[in-house]
């Protein structure tokens, strides 16, 4: 180290290294500027969390913890106010859950299909229009829900509400489908040749090397697009705020109508309140429930990611 | 037809000298075929893969294909078991009939799934699955219909005892084969093959990914496999084909130059490509 010190001093001197310092600092400037790049996301990320909080904690100044948790009621608008998130829980775990019932299932299958199965042609085509699907707007997935999906449910479920979970649910979880499978599919053709090979070799038709080798071997990275799925679909607002209704109700029967956490906020979000009331406050209260919802997905995921892990 | 071949090569091995006649390379002289491969040919899309190859691979013995890369030793080996068939635009004509059945290995109208029932593999590179010790060697009892816990467990042992890695990994049945050492793995992979009692084992560079001490094990156990498969080994490495072969079949650009008893193969060779090949002045 201080041999090169010495020898880029003495060079120095003699302007043959000149370059070298130029470059070393030219480095160290990009080098900076990714680094800055990268801190965005964290600063946003942390100053979410920081406003979330705050606001929260104002809130809880208001309404206790207890009250929070076991209120059967969310009805911070309306002059008797009631706190209790549960009913907005519910109607995002109903939603979500109808919503991965149709994504995981669909989006496994694609995938297997896609990476085992179809040719190379059929694959090129077909992943790029999946992908497409997942460019539509998501206001667009609301009115499909509400005015297609919907009115035909009804015709199977006569005395369907014109707004209701199942609907909002379904149509969440056709959206989320590109993504689970276009991860999946990554996941599963990351799995090595030889893998299949091995298997082929023994005498194993393309169905049970799909399913005995192929997916037990992308298993953890599966398991990374179901947990992009569910948090898509916990978070998904529009075809909700659209499709399920505006009320929240303690309840997880899907052919009920329900608000969501997200289809709170856009609602409270929209209207006029006042930016110090405990209304206004409440959404911040509402954020922070949905933003832990996330994290404990992602840490179960993070946490069957590595259980999984396979290192080839 | 099958008898009728047998007897014409056993008539023409009866002679003293190994003549390397152009139709018929026949080979052994004291053993029965088991597989013979007649003008096969392979083509890649257009490339012509393999050329006219014609080989008798004796039972319960061991073959080995040596060659440059690029020869075709590996695909010729590949279609045994027809792993061309996992490839869009690949084509056979010519024959391997597997013996005593005589059924055409290549045929169009023989299920390739059947094929590799009966023609086990080991690769290049060990390839567990990822799954525990003992379900790798159970996979493929398992793709046959077996389920009986008890028998599961006899056959994998059996097949673990004959790969000569039970001893290593009888108290790690239930970890994954994937922390196994790759000399190990390779072993797990072998038992994983015996496990069904192929007929035939193909072997396609199976320790070209080893040190010398697991390619060592590997060796000693593909010379004791003879005695219950008839081995088919290509291999880069002169001195394994040299050590653990009966017979060495030379193959130079998709054609089989010479095939004849290992020892005769490296000591007196009828051809001038095998000498070059074999004293390195090519390849």
């Amino acid at each position: 180290m201080s041999t090169t010190a010495t020898t880029r001093t003495a060079a120095m001197g003699e302007g043959v290294f000149s370059s070298l310092r130029y470059r070393k600092h030219r480095d160290r400037v990009i080098e900076l500027i990714l680094l800055a790049a990268a801190l965005v996301a964290v600063f946003t990320t942390l100053a979410i969390v920081f406003i979330l909080v705050y606001e929260s904690a104002a809130f809880f100044e208001h309404v206790s913890i207890k009250d929070f948790l076991t209120d059967t009621q969310w009805t911070p608008l309306f002059d008797d106010a009631h706190y209790g998130i549960m009913p907005l829980v519910s109607g995002t775990l109903t939603v979500t859950f109808v919503a991965l019932l149709v994504a995981i299932p669909l989006g496994t299958i694609i995938a297997v299909y896609l990476s085992e199965f179809a040719t190379y042609r059929m694959r090129e085509t077909v992943k790029p229009i999946l992908e497409l699907l997942g460019a539509v707007p998501t206001v667009v997935y609301g009115y499909f829900a509400l005015l297609m999906v919907t009115p035909f449910l009804q015709k199977l479920i006569p005395d369907l509400p014109g707004f209701n979970m199942l609907s909002a649910g379904l149509v969440i979880g056709l959206m989320i489908v590109p993504y689970v499978a276009s991860v999946s599919e990554d996941a599963m053709r990351a799995v090595p040749r030889y893998m299949r090979e091995g298997s082929y070799a023994m005498g194993a038709t393309r169905l049970q090397t799909a399913m005995r080798v192929v997916v037990p071997g992308a298993l953890s990275g599966i398991a990374a697009a179901y947990i992009l799925g569910i948090s898509r679909a916990i978070g998904e607002t529009m075809v909700v705020a659209i499709a399920a209704g505006m009320q929240p109700t303690l309840t997880f029967n899907p052919t009920e109508p329900a608000a969501t956490i997200t289809a709170y906020i856009v609602q409270v979000s929209l209207g006029d309140l006042p930016h110090d009331s405990i209304g206004y406050q409440s959404i911040f209260a509402a954020g922070l429930v949905l933003m832990l919802m996330t994290l404990v997905f992602n840490l179960i995921g993070f946490f069957l990611t590595r259980r999984f892990r396979e290192a080839y | 037809m099958n008898t009728s071949m047998n007897t014409t090569l056993a008539e023409k091995a009866a002679t003293p000298t190994f003549s390397i006649a152009m139709e018929e390379r026949k080979v052994a002289a004291a053993s029965s075929a088991k597989a013979i491969a007649e003008k096969l040919d392979f083509w890649y899309g257009t490339n012509q893969a393999l050329k006219n190859i014609n080989l008798r691979i004796a039972e319960n013995h061991v073959t080995a294909l040596i060659g440059p890369s690029g020869c075709g030793k590996s695909t010729f080996l590949r279609c045994f078991n027809r792993m061309h068939d996992l490839q869009a635009d690949t084509k056979y004509s010519g024959s391997i009939m597997l013996h005593p059945e005589n059924i055409n290995l290549v045929a169009k109208e023989v299920d390739p799934i059947e094929v590799r029932m009966r023609i086990g593999m080991v690769f290049q590179k060990p390839n567990p699955f990822p799954k525990t010790v003992f379900e790798n060697v159970a996979y493929g009892l398992r793709l046959r219909g077996f389920s009986g816990r008890t028998e599961l467990a006899e056959r994998v042992e059996k097949a673990l005892r004959a790969a000569a890695i039970w001893d290593e990994v009888k108290d790690r049945m239930n970890e994954s084969a994937l922390a196994l050492s790759g000399g190990q793995m390779q072993r797990v992979c072998i038992a994983r093959a015996l496990a069904t009692e192929p007929e035939i084992l193909l072997f396609d560079e199976p320790t070209s990914a080893l040190d010398p001490i697991a390619t060592a094990k590997i060796e000693e156990l593909i010379t004791e496999l003879r005695q219950r498969v008839t081995v088919l080994i290509v291999t880069h490495n002169m001195q394994q084909a040299a050590r653990v072969s009966d017979f060495t079949a030379f193959m130079y650009l998709g054609e089989l130059v010479e095939v004849d008893a290992t020892a005769k193969i490296f000591t007196n060779p009828s051809k001038k490509a095998t000498e070059d090949y074999i004293t390195g002045r090519y390849g």
